[in-house]
């Protein structure tokens, strides 16, 4: 038997590296503490401070003379809010998220539903990479892509045209609000790009909620008589809605935010974030385009309390 | 009449065959356990009753009805699922009303049949808690409630006795053979622990390799093991090899002998062997000795009063002639 093993405590290792490992086993908290400053500074300082100060900003107001800023506190800002040119713009960029959160919902749900309940092995590798793929290329690539896929010399005109279908999409683009010269143009475009740019996020939590849930209680809901119609209304979509709301939150948020998608594809009219870089950048109005900033954020505080008060988190 | 009848049923899953060519027939109103070891085909069978699977060949019917094509919510049969599968998102009483709910019964009248339910399995007043709040014991008997609210004419409980401890589990076992006795419900129970299957069922089927192995009343199963599997699984018979079974005048053929059935010393009448004492434990009521004898180690269930030998010492044992039962030596 060696030495070593007849000792029944151990020699500390030598040296400051060893003195040191001997502090943090017998004092957890600071090394803990020491690992949380640095991120806890920049989320503090820098994150939220760069926030705060920009709350402060929309409480300010802008000299419509001088066209300085006006350092003393009001809402008049926000008032401007209200006027139609702007109100419209919120109206629109709000019915967009909606419309694309509900979109990307109901195209994501069958997809994550697959993925968590059948794909296995291989497939489920297939699958992540389906999803995950489009996120590993640029955004503008894929935005100016999409430009041409939609344009009216693009590969969607062509297709419908040799499908002899070109009068569906001439119907639908002479229709008031959703339609335009092309799809290039039109808020039926601009909805398509958000619905595909923003599908990874729908579905990554749906599937991860989906997948927790275990097999046995939609074996269950069956076995107690719930046709699939039932186990889907009573089991799966109430266990799902956690993975629902998680990605809503990322697709309506995002949506509420961009200003990039809409600028290249669409119509001229503002959305948000073309309003707020507008503001900022070209008119020099930091206040407004703060308080332009703070909708999203009301809008997605709202929608979450909204969201707990109809249980969406109770199955966490 | 009968309540479920397989007729040549095999479940293949690819090369697997985890039930294989079964035929069984459980009467209504029978308390009838299905055991085997894991993997044994016992718990296929159960999902070939509830419908969450279908049989690759054969015929099956519920009470004279074609069960092969309806799906499991068609099925007037309910499942006690092995770690119970109550839903997590409902309250108990949400939970045990589940089953009125997609029926279509009214929600005043399901909600008191729930709580009616709750009262049988003795938790009365724990509707409004959730499944998570419940200890194990508990979640067991709001399954067991979920199920029977639905005035199933077939139970079928998936070892709903295996996550609980020892106390528990003897106590439930009591509580739902006087529950079957009451209710009058064809019970279909699956287990691995062959204590259980003893105590609690009218029949038992001993799966193996997707086949049953012996069909019969525990005390036949337990008495007279047909194969060496079921004597070594159900209970814990000696296995005479067919040597010693001739040496002691009795057919060449593998042998059963149960451990209380051997005595020390001789007697008139009985059958006697010589052997070595391995190792001997003490039981409480009784010692279990093991004996070396012909190259079979032989176990013994001696009475505590009788004076253990201890390891190494000679010993002489005997036993009565219709104890020993010849079976099938396939293994």
């Amino acid at each position: 038997m060696s030495a070593l093993a007849e000792r029944s405590i151990l020699e500390g290792r030598a040296g400051p590296a060893g003195r040191l490992s001997d502090f943090f086993w017998r004092n957890p908290k600071i090394l803990l503490l020491l690992m949380l400053t640095p991120p806890l500074l920049w989320l503090g300082v820098i994150y939220l401070g760069s926030l705060f100060a920009l709350l402060l900003q929309s409480f300010f107001s802008i000299d419509d003379f001088s066209g300085l800023i006006n350092y003393e506190f009001t809402l008049s800002t926000y008032r401007q809010l209200l006027i139609p040119s702007n109100f419209d713009i919120i109206l629109r960029t709000v019915v967009m998220a909606a419309l694309v959160t509900l979109a990307s919902a109901a195209i994501a749900f069958p997809i994550a539903y697959y993925a968590a309940r059948y794909a296995r092995g291989k497939w489920k590798v297939v699958f992540y990479l389906g999803v995950m793929l489009p996120l590993w290329s640029s955004y503008l690539v894929k935005v100016y892509a999409w430009k041409l896929i939609l344009a009216k010399e693009g590969i969607v005109t062509w297709a419908l045209a040799k499908l002899h279908l070109l009068w569906l999409l001439d119907a639908w683009l002479s229709l008031p609000v959703v339609g335009g010269n092309s799809l290039s143009i039109s808020y039926t475009g601009t909805f398509i790009v958000f619905i595909y740019v923003w599908m990874p996020f729908m579905i990554l939590p749906i599937q991860a909620a989906l997948e927790r849930v275990p097999g046995n209680l939609i074996e269950a809901s069956a076995d107690l008589g719930g046709n699939p119609a039932q186990t889907f209304r009573h089991v799966i979509f109430p266990l799902a809605l956690p993975g629902i709301i998680a990605g809503s939150i990322f697709t309506f948020s995002l949506t509420l935010g961009d200003y990039i998608i809409p600028q290249i594809i669409g119509s001229s009219r503002l959305f948000i974030g073309q309003a707020v870089y507008a503001q900022q950048g070209t008119a020099g109005n930091i206040p407004l385009a703060a308080a332009f900033t703070v909708v999203p954020i009301v809008i997605m505080g709202l929608y979450l309390w909204m969201a707990k008060r109809q249980g969406a988190f109770d199955a966490l | 009449m009968t309540a479920v009848l397989f007729q040549q049923v095999s479940r293949h899953f690819g090369a697997v065959r985890a039930v294989d060519d079964v035929d069984l027939a459980i009467a209504e109103g029978e308390f009838f356990a299905m055991l085997g070891p894991s993997g044994s085909g016992k718990t296929t069978c159960l999902r070939l009753m509830a419908g969450f699977e279908q049989p690759t060949a054969g015929h099956i019917e519920i009470f004279g009805e074609t069960a092969e094509g309806v799906p499991p919510y068609r099925r007037n049969v309910n499942t006690v699922f092995q770690d119970y599968a109550l839903f997590p998102h409902l309250s108990i009483l949400e939970n045990v009303a589940y089953g009125l709910m997609v029926k279509g019964v009214a929600r005043a009248e399901r909600l008191k049949a729930a709580e009616e339910a709750l009262a049988m399995v003795k938790l009365p007043g724990y509707g409004a808690r959730r499944p998570g709040q419940l200890s194990g014991g508990q979640r067991q008997r709001v399954a067991l409630a979920r199920a029977l609210v639905n005035r199933p004419r077939v139970l079928l409980l998936d070892e709903p006795l295996g996550a609980l401890d020892l106390k528990l589990r003897e106590q439930m076992q009591e509580e739902l053979k006087s529950l079957q006795k009451s209710l009058g419900i064809t019970f279909v129970f699956v287990t691995h622990d062959q204590g259980e299957a003893l105590s609690m069922a009218d029949r038992i089927a001993v799966f193996n390799d997707g086949k049953i192995q012996q069909l019969g009343t525990p005390e036949e199963v337990y008495k007279r093991p047909k194969t060496r599997f079921v004597a070594d699984f159900v209970g814990s018979s000696n296995v005479l090899t067919p040597d010693f079974a001739a040496s002691l005048g009795f057919p060449r053929t593998y042998a059963s002998l149960r451990p209380e059935a051997i005595a020390l010393g001789d007697g008139p009448g009985r059958k006697r062997f010589t052997g070595t004492v391995a190792a001997a434990s003490f039981l409480g009521a009784a010692t279990r000795v093991t004996v070396e004898a012909a190259g079979n180690r032989i176990a013994a269930m001696l009475p505590a009063a009788a004076g253990v030998p201890a390891p190494g010492e000679a010993v002489t044992l005997s036993f009565l002639p219709e104890d020993l039962h010849p079976m099938d030596g396939e293994q």
